[in-house]
């Protein structure tokens, strides 16, 4: 078996074996340095004997055993020592649970670590990644993220065994947090295709990695709406920018260029995560989504059906950008004069947004539609020096300039 | 989000602080040491030094220090030092200013850096 064969199978496992040996033995620390071992056992036998039939209770099974020397071997450890050896090991071919999946998320984005921390650790000890590799994601040094993580871990450590155990009221909320941090490497990951994105790791499709990890845990309807959205947004990434990292509008895109296998995974567990579960944000925000991915062409847009959502995302989950998005919503139905009215209560009930770019640029965008195209051009304008997005300010300040051209500089 | 935070110098408070008690100096030169060693510890440095003296300033096409005239003339703030770091947003990032020496005096800012994101919209 070739090497990068043996990378992959690896990969797929470590995490969960990380998780169940971090269930049992409660020392994330300790159970990294087993797992690291018994793969270095797997990379030096397997090539040789074959990939055992069951290569994740392999795996499980010499890095508890190496759990144990180690822990033997060092005298000076002895409360540690008592720990593993009144927990009732497991069966040689015992596997990985779901629940030791769904314990290792929880344990990675536990509240009293920082958000970057939980990011940092969920990439690495769920999703495997390398300290390097997150680093380069990141556009940081490696000494940053190692620092990241390891840090996470002595806090993990210091809060001792009690931090895993999460009660059955709290449950919900950790999951959000974890969702959270799915959603944000997702985000991360969302970037122009342009630039110096080689050798650096897919973020959006090791969010979705890890997201269907989480979903086969557990798949409650939210979850399965974060999977849902993840798919539907990334399914339109190449149409998202243009070769020289220029980005395309939803309006503009060519939608042949979408990806219908994604596609038609993010409809089938949209209908499905909103015809069986309670409503939640992340269903919603799919179900907004797959409309969008429906629609053979952007005039064919079901903006009723989009508003309907919006509103009642607004009513669950309340934030100044879903209410940008949903004036753009009302003015697809009742027409661009009404879309600024919602952003101008928008902006009375929080001054703050006056500066928001995402604000700025909707409204500029209604503006040329009702013909005032000096106002348009001054907002885009605004809305490029408001933004922190390098291909969005480019992107906005070309609208800017098709105004001038349009004879309408002021 | 990665925040560069800029750290102003100029002539006064360069003398104020060379005229400053040695015991007093140490504290402001601690203080950046821990504020160093905290964001090391905590994963969310990513650069930091402080800059040379601005008469030592090199400029492409030919001068050197502080330019006689210019964009940068009469510059009599210049940058004295710099922190890039990666946090979890504005909020995190000044308060880390805060904890520079400089922040009580009105001479240090933080300028979000702008990323390569892309979302359709």
């Amino acid at each position: 078996m070739s090497t990068s064969g043996l990378a992959a199978i690896v990969r797929e496992q470590a995490p969960a074996v990380l998780a169940t040996l971090i269930r049992r033995n409660r020392d994330f620390a300790a159970s990294e340095d087993a797992l690291q071992e018994a793969l270095v056992a797997a990379f030096d036998q397997w090539p040789r004997q074959g990939v055992p039939d069951n290569p994740r209770g392999w795996l499980l099974t010499v890095a508890r055993r190496r759990l144990i020397e180690q822990v033997r071997r060092d005298a000076a450890r002895r409360a540690r020592e008592r720990r593993v050896a009144t927990t009732a090991p497991p069966g040689p071919t015992a596997t990985p649970s779901r629940d030791d999946s769904l314990h290792l998320f929880l344990l990675c984005c536990h509240p009293a670590l920082s958000r970057p921390a939980q990011v940092a650790l969920t990439l690495r000890a769920v999703g495997g990644l390398t300290t390097a590799e997150i680093a380069r994601a990141h556009l940081v040094p490696e000494a940053t993220i190692a620092q990241r993580v390891s840090r996470a871990k002595r806090t993990i450590a210091a809060k001792g065994s009690s931090f895993g155990v999460v009660t059955d009221g709290e449950l919900g909320e950790r999951l959000d947090a974890v969702s959270m941090v799915l959603y944000l490497i997702f985000t991360e990951g969302h970037v122009a295709s342009s630039g110096d994105a080689v050798d650096r790791v897919d973020l959006s499709a090791e969010a979705i990695r890890l997201t269907r990890l989480l979903h086969a845990a557990r798949p409650d309807a939210e979850v399965t709406g974060l999977l849902a959205l993840m798919l539907l947004t990334d399914a339109r990434r190449a149409a998202r920018t243009t070769p020289t990292g220029d980005l395309v509008t939803l309006a503009d895109q060519d939608r042949s260029l979408w990806d219908a296998d994604k596609l038609r995974e993010g409809l089938t567990l949209t209908r499905h995560a909103l015809t069986t579960g309670a409503p939640g944000p992340y269903q919603l925000q799919a179900g907004i989504a797959a409309l969008h991915a429906e629609a053979p062409d952007a005039a064919a847009t079901d903006w009723a059906q989009i508003l309907a959502l919006y509103n009642l995302l607004v009513a669950m989950a309340p934030g100044p950008l879903v209410w940008v998005h949903r004036a753009v919503a009302v003015a697809e139905v009742h027409g661009p004069q009404h879309g600024l009215e919602a952003l101008a209560a928008l902006e009375a009930g929080d001054p703050d947004m006056a500066c928001n770019h995402r604000l700025l640029a909707v409204r500029a965008h209604l503006l040329a539609r009702t013909g005032d195209a000096s106002g348009a051009r001054a907002g885009f304008l605004a809305a490029s020096r408001a933004t922190l997005s390098l291909p969005e300010q480019r992107h906005l300040l070309r609208l800017a300039d098709s105004l001038a051209d349009a004879g309408s500089d002021t | 989000m990665k925040y560069l935070i800029l750290i102003h110098g100029n002539q006064q408070w360069r003398e104020a602080f060379a005229s400053m008690p040695a015991g007093d100096r140490q504290h402001g030169l601690d203080a950046y040491d821990a504020l160093t060693q905290a964001l090391n510890d905590s994963g969310e440095l990513v650069a930091a030094a402080p800059l040379a003296d601005p008469t030592q300033t090199l400029r492409p096409g030919g001068g050197r220090g502080a330019a006689p005239d210019g964009p940068f003339a009469e510059a009599k703030e210049y940058i004295a030092g710099f922190y890039l770091v990666d946090c979890d947003g504005p909020e995190r990032a000044l308060e880390i200013a805060g904890r520079i020496p400089e922040a009580s005096e009105g001479m240090v800012e933080v300028r979000p850096t702008m990323d390569l994101s892309a979302f359709d919209w």
